[in-house]
């Protein structure tokens, strides 16, 4: 009796087992077994093909003194810098104005979003027609008579990355705009009657009442931006292709190029395991906060 | 319904008219405070227009107009050359039929793509919201999670699998990575979707004999219609635009549309023709545009289910 019982709890539920057999592979094979994979690598020196053969941090201080590296991990971090700021000031303006009880609301939202549908190669071919500098804006600045006018972006390896960032604010504001949006639309209305009735200014109601009751809007909108800082490769690849030279060169497009040019495989393994660190100190934090404590249905 | 509600909107206009005005006072529509709120909101609107704008005037301009005037005049001769080289003759390497080729590629990918990874999604989705198992829970905490791992820390892995297996390489082997890494945001999207609707209706089911499939078509398929349009909107959109898949797991004959486009306006060889280059960005961008235009709002709740719910 025992015996047929116990093979049946197995196959109990059976079909939704086998539904969920996609999701299991992925989440053991791909993500945990290829991250798994990718990191231990990291500590070989394989070349054209992955070998193991360890030796050690030696990818990883290599990786550390290669000025290649080290410009893309300050590029990123102009890059996400201007990205996570601009976006959510210039998300969150243009949230409060929308959410004035406007007209068109619709239209405008349409407007500032549309960019957003773009892949990031049509995003990175657009600003570098934009701004290139015989026949974009400097050239039209200087047509207008300021003939002295110098805004070339893209040519200048010192100011390349704000080049780049500019684009990807007109890509990208428009999500955290509606993210915003959304979370000004789940605040009470009482909330503004109250502070109208108190007489505070409205710059003050958002300033000191709104944010602070956006905060999980914030804190997910955060982690959204966050998680696009990191994987920027095909925008740098469009608009400027890293240059001049090595300018405009970021992480995700190092670890490509080694692991498919270069054919140096363990320092692209390296520099991806970087990535994968610099993600989990953010999200690990997050996921805490979130999750942490309470059990979710 | 329909004349109780007309019937007291008749009477409300009535009595408003028999006692005055009644409501707030109307604002003045040019208060200093709708010029700033307008004037800013159309100053940014035109801002966001302008790449758009740009692209369209380049596009429609000849090479010699182009080298003469600035960006922003509109065509003084309007020609349509540059959008017939750019979808039918432009050259990527030793290929010289233009993006059409990549366009049927992108097709071919992103339509099977779609549809395995909704099918395999929404199933997944509702085995997790009704018929739990014992770990699936923990799976399903692998799989968000594995959603912020950075995609190139899976990449060469994937590689192995998919030459191992004899696809790498092929539409069939992007296909499959779409539908991987598609997974977590859809899954996350069914689940939720599917606990929100009510428990008696999948218990009424049950008692009435329906299985596991039967339940799944004939209740909830027909019944979670939208939130498959929202998927549809969120899968195609994605794997359209997408670069880094296209460009690690097929070769120079089957790339995705984006690929071909960087590689046609950022080859180094030939003189650069920047009406080409534009007609062929809004080639490749015209897809998710028109299904953004068409969907509105079903785009925006795609991505806010996908992103606030996380």
């Amino acid at each position: 009796m025992s015996n047929s019982e116990r093979p049946s709890k197995l196959f109990r539920n059976l079909n939704a087992k086998v539904a969920s057999i996609p999701m299991v592979l992925t989440a053991l094979v791909v993500f945990v077994g290829g991250t798994a994979w990718t990191v231990l690598y990291s500590f070989t020196n394989s070349k054209l093909l992955p070998r193991l053969n360890f030796v050690g941090l030696d990818q990883y201080h290599r990786l550390w003194s290669t000025s290649r590296w080290l410009v893309s991990i300050e590029n990123l971090l102009i890059y996400g810098v201007i990205s996570l700021v601009f976006s959510l000031v210039i998300g969150f303006l243009l949230a409060a104005l929308l959410d004035q009880k406007i007209r068109f609301e619709d239209t405008f939202r349409t407007i500032f979003l549309y960019p957003f549908a773009l892949s990031f190669i049509v995003t990175g071919l657009v600003w570098q027609w934009l701004l290139n500098p015989d026949f974009g804006v400097q050239r039209v600045v200087r047509d207008l008579g300021w003939t002295s006018f110098s805004f070339d972006p893209l040519y200048n390896s010192s100011i390349v990355i704000y080049g780049i960032s500019i684009a990807a604010l007109w890509q990208g504001t428009g999500l955290i705009m509606c993210l915003m949006l959304a979370g000004l639309r789940g605040i009470d209305e009482d909330i503004w009657k109250a502070a109208r009735v108190d007489g505070i200014p409205t710059w003050k109601t958002y300033l000191f009442v709104v944010i602070p009751m956006m905060r999980p809007v914030f804190i997910t909108t955060l982690v959204i931006i966050a998680a696009g800082i990191v994987k920027v490769y095909d925008l740098v690849v469009a608009q400027t292709s890293g240059g001049p030279g090595i300018a405009s060169e970021v992480p995700a497009k190092y670890v490509y190029d080694y692991m498919f040019f270069a054919q140096n495989l363990g320092q692209g393994f390296a520099a991806s395991t970087m990535m994968l660190l610099s993600v989990i100190i953010v999200i690990v934090p997050w996921a805490y906060l979130e999750f942490g404590g309470r059990k979710h249905g | 319904m329909v004349d109780v509600a007309s019937l007291s909107s008749g009477a409300e206009a009535l009595r408003r008219d028999a006692s005055g005005p009644s409501g707030p006072k109307p604002r003045h529509v040019l208060s200093r405070r709708n010029i700033f709120l307008y004037g800013t909101l159309i100053v940014v609107a035109l801002y966001y227009l302008l790449p758009l704008y740009v692209m369209v005037v380049t596009s429609l301009k000849g090479m010699p107009e182009i080298r003469l005037g600035n960006i922003f005049s509109p065509p003084m001769e309007i020609t349509f050359e540059p959008w017939v080289k750019a979808w039918a003759t432009a050259c990527t390497g030793l290929n010289c039929d233009g993006l059409s080729r990549g366009f049927w590629n992108s097709v071919r990918i992103t339509v099977p793509s779609v549809l395995l990874s909704i099918a395999i999604a929404s199933v997944n989705g509702y085995a997790l919201a009704n018929w739990r198992f014992k770990g699936a829970d923990t799976f399903f905490i692998i799989l968000i999670v594995g959603a912020f791992i950075p995609y190139q820390v899976m990449i060469y892995p994937i590689v192995i699998i998919l030459r191992e297996i004899g696809i790498y390489g092929t539409l069939t082997g992007l296909v499959i990575v779409h539908s991987i890494f598609g997974m977590p945001i859809l899954t996350l999207l069914f689940r939720n979707y599917f606990t929100s609707m009510p428990e008696e209706l999948f218990r009424a089911a049950r008692v009435d004999g329906a299985g596991f499939w039967g339940i799944y078509l004939r209740i909830m398929l027909p019944m979670s219609l939208p939130i498959f349009v929202v998927a549809i909107i969120l899968q195609v959109t994605g794997i359209w635009n997408d670069f880094l898949f296209g460009v690690v797991y097929t070769r120079p004959d089957t790339y995705p549309m984006t690929v071909q486009l960087n590689n046609i306006v950022n080859s180094v060889q030939g003189v650069k023709e920047y009406n080409v280059n534009m007609a062929a960005t809004i080639l490749t961008g015209l897809v998710p545009l028109i299904v953004y235009f068409i969907s509105g709002k079903l785009f925006v709740r795609g991505i806010a289910a996908g992103a606030v719910k996380g």
